[in-house]
């Protein structure tokens, strides 16, 4: 195991929890991510992890073996800051040896490592300038090479592309991506995106309210989501309140559910994406009859809001051809079904 | 089209005719200003000169190399040589300490940082009067181990270092909040300890707020005058400071010797301000 963390937990001395009994487990060579909204307690985590915050409860393993009373300098562990957190008075150069230059490492050992890094990271011809003289996204690879300089046992990355262009976050994405593939380093990320998260790492930690939601593959924590939280924090949703009439249905408005483990008469929150809804102009069995409302252009989809009749109007999405080519505008009589959805009691 | 809006915008430096003051209210203020500036500013400097070199340059450079104003330049710089230095290191410290940390205490040291800009130089003077004279606290005990503070050199430096407290703190404070823990953190993942940090981390992303801090520091160190007055007991080439000889020669009639010797403070004012404008221009043009 290359990161083993143990029921950790950290309260700030103004009484927040922001990191409430967390384990979980890392591969070596694994790129993980851990997503969730701002105050869930991700960032403190990770500088748990680092060594920059100290834990009130629980253990941290590194590499198989303790970690949690290390300081950071003794973790030997690489930290990308969102805010780069360059050396401002130091070239390119004296910033990526610098990891190297405090653990007395020879100067020929140094030359070698700061230019295979310099390699790496694509910024060749730029050692000599400082960082005021760098764009953004290459004042982060610089950050990213001299965090990777001293062979850190692991590379912790706290939101890297959140200072970012959109354009160059993407490029910045693809990048670490393809820079884990050569490097191999386990490398844990933080986001509050989850179009980076499930587009990089191969393993997600959702976290809200300094717990973890869930823990899987991207595409469990879509399809799949395990609470509540997950289900409308990841992805678009809809979600409706209906009730529970027989042991295994529940109905809102004109839809029926097929739900099981509820009591009769309770009340059940159900999330379906608005992917998950078919729209056809024909009239078929178990479809509902609806009518478009609303239409919004989202260039590659083209959201419809159709009203069912209920308290609410749903919300789906169609490729663009489909939609237009279907004649789908607003006003237009059409037949809704929905082909996925969650349930979650409502406490 | 493009001619009629330039004709338009000419004699404004760039900014459209509507966002301008009529000709006449800039020609006022500007004369206004420079009026200002002449008078209060620029007329007292030049009289200085005037005045020391009245009676031609050979009594000019007599009066500074007598031997009074000599001891009195010599304690001015042993002065400033030992409080600019001390308050160097508070101030590094006591901004470490407050952008650092939290601790309970924090805004009263910020406010006692802030002491001496608030009190009177003469009281801050009387201050030590009262505790380290011959009638004041610790007077006594002082007597009995044959220190002498009050009268003597050590309590000028004292009054010097108390007032001139704050100038390298409250400058490193801004800057060293704007530049946030950031670089420290990355500086201690990166193995390096507390002090390589401190020395390759920290001191150099402060450098210029530093020395400009020092600046204004010296300035004062070597420009005070209420607070070194009440300590010193003024005893002629041992206890007077520039400003204390410059005050002595003008009680004394002595006008051209006064204002040479003050000449040496005029040349102290105009590199102050030229060293402060070369930081400042360097400090806007810094990674």
């Amino acid at each position: 195991m290359s990161i083993e963390i143990r029921h950790l937990s950290k309260t700030f001395s103004n009484g927040f929890r922001a990191v409430d009994d967390v384990s979980f487990k890392m591969e070596m060579g694994s790129l993980v991510a851990v997503l969730g909204p701002s105050g869930s307690g991700k960032s403190t985590l990770l500088r748990m992890i680092a060594g920059l915050e100290i834990p009130d409860a629980g253990d941290i393993l590194l590499t198989g073996k303790e970690a949690t009373v290390l300081s950071a300098r003794e973790r030997n562990v690489g930290f990308v800051f969102q805010h780069y957190a360059l050396f401002k008075h130091m070239t390119v150069w004296d910033n990526i040896a610098f990891g190297l230059r405090m653990r007395k490492r020879e100067r020929g050992e140094i030359v070698a490592r700061v230019a295979e890094l310099v390699k790496l990271v694509q910024l060749e011809g730029l050692e000599k300038r400082y960082p005021g003289q760098l764009s953004g996204g290459q004042r982060q690879r610089v950050a990213v090479a001299r965090a990777l300089a001293p062979q850190p046992q692991v590379l912790l990355l706290d939101e890297p592309f959140g200072a970012l262009d959109a354009k160059v976050r993407v490029e910045l994405q693809q990048w670490i991506s393809e820079l884990h593939e050569k490097s191999h380093v386990t490398t844990l990320f933080v986001t509050h995106d989850q179009d980076e998260a499930m587009a990089i790492a191969s393993d997600i930690l959702v976290m809200n309210k300094g717990r973890i939601e869930q823990e899987g593959t991207p595409l469990e924590i879509f399809d799949h989501p395990a609470t509540e939280f997950v289900a409308q924090f990841v992805g678009e949703t809809n979600y409706v309140d209906s009730d529970v009439v027989e042991p295994e249905l529940a109905i809102w408005g004109p839809f029926k559910y097929s739900v099981a483990g509820y009591n009769v008469g309770q009340k059940v929150r159900i999330y379906f994406r608005p992917n998950d809804v078919y729209v056809t102009s024909r009239e078929e069995s178990l479809q509902v009859k609806g009518r478009i409302v609303k239409t919004r252009f989202q260039g590659p989809v083209i959201e419809l809001v159709i009203d069912v009749g209920a308290d609410k109007p749903v919300v789906a999405h169609l490729p663009k051809g489909l939609s237009m080519a279907s004649g789908f505008v607003e006003g237009r009589r059409v037949f809704v079904g929905i082909t996925g959805f969650h349930s979650f009691a409502i406490s | 089209m493009a001619g009629a809006i330039s004709r338009l915008n000419a004699g404004t430096g760039g900014r459209p005719r509507s966002l301008t003051e009529p000709r006449a209210v800039q020609l006022v203020l500007i004369a206004a200003s420079l009026g200002y500036l002449g008078i209060f500013l620029l007329l007292p400097l030049a009289s200085v000169f005037a005045e020391a070199l009245a009676k031609g340059f050979r009594v000019y450079w007599a009066s500074i190399t007598e031997p009074e104003a000599l001891s009195a330049i010599r304690l001015t710089l042993v002065t400033a040589g030992i409080s600019v230095p001390c308050n160097v290191v508070f101030g590094i410290a006591a901004a470490w300490a407050v952008t650092k940390f939290q601790f309970r205490g924090k805004d009263i040291l910020i406010t006692l940082i802030d002491l001496p800009f608030a009190v009177s130089p003469v009281i801050a003077g009387l201050i030590f009067v009262l505790l380290f004279g011959a009638h004041g606290w610790f007077g006594p005990w002082l007597q009995a181990h044959d220190i002498k503070l009050i009268f003597a050199v050590p309590g000028i430096v004292l009054a010097t270092v108390f007032v001139t407290f704050p100038f390298v703190a409250r400058e490193l404070i801004p800057v060293m909040q704007s530049t946030g823990a950031d670089q420290e953190e990355a500086a201690l993942t990166l193995g390096a300890g507390g002090w390589s940090t401190f020395w390759r981390v920290t001191l150099p992303s402060v450098k210029w707020g530093l020395l400009y801090g020092v600046i204004l520091c010296n300035a004062r160190a070597m420009g005070e005058f209420g607070a070194v007055s009440v300590v010193s007991g003024h005893i002629r080439g041992l206890t007077n400071t520039i400003p204390l000889q410059v005050e002595i020669l003008y009680n004394e009639y002595n006008f051209t010797a006064a204002f040479a010797v003050a000449s040496l403070l005029t040349f102290l004012a105009l590199i102050t301000l030229a060293a402060k404008a070369w930081v400042e221009r360097k400090y806007s043009h810094a990674p």
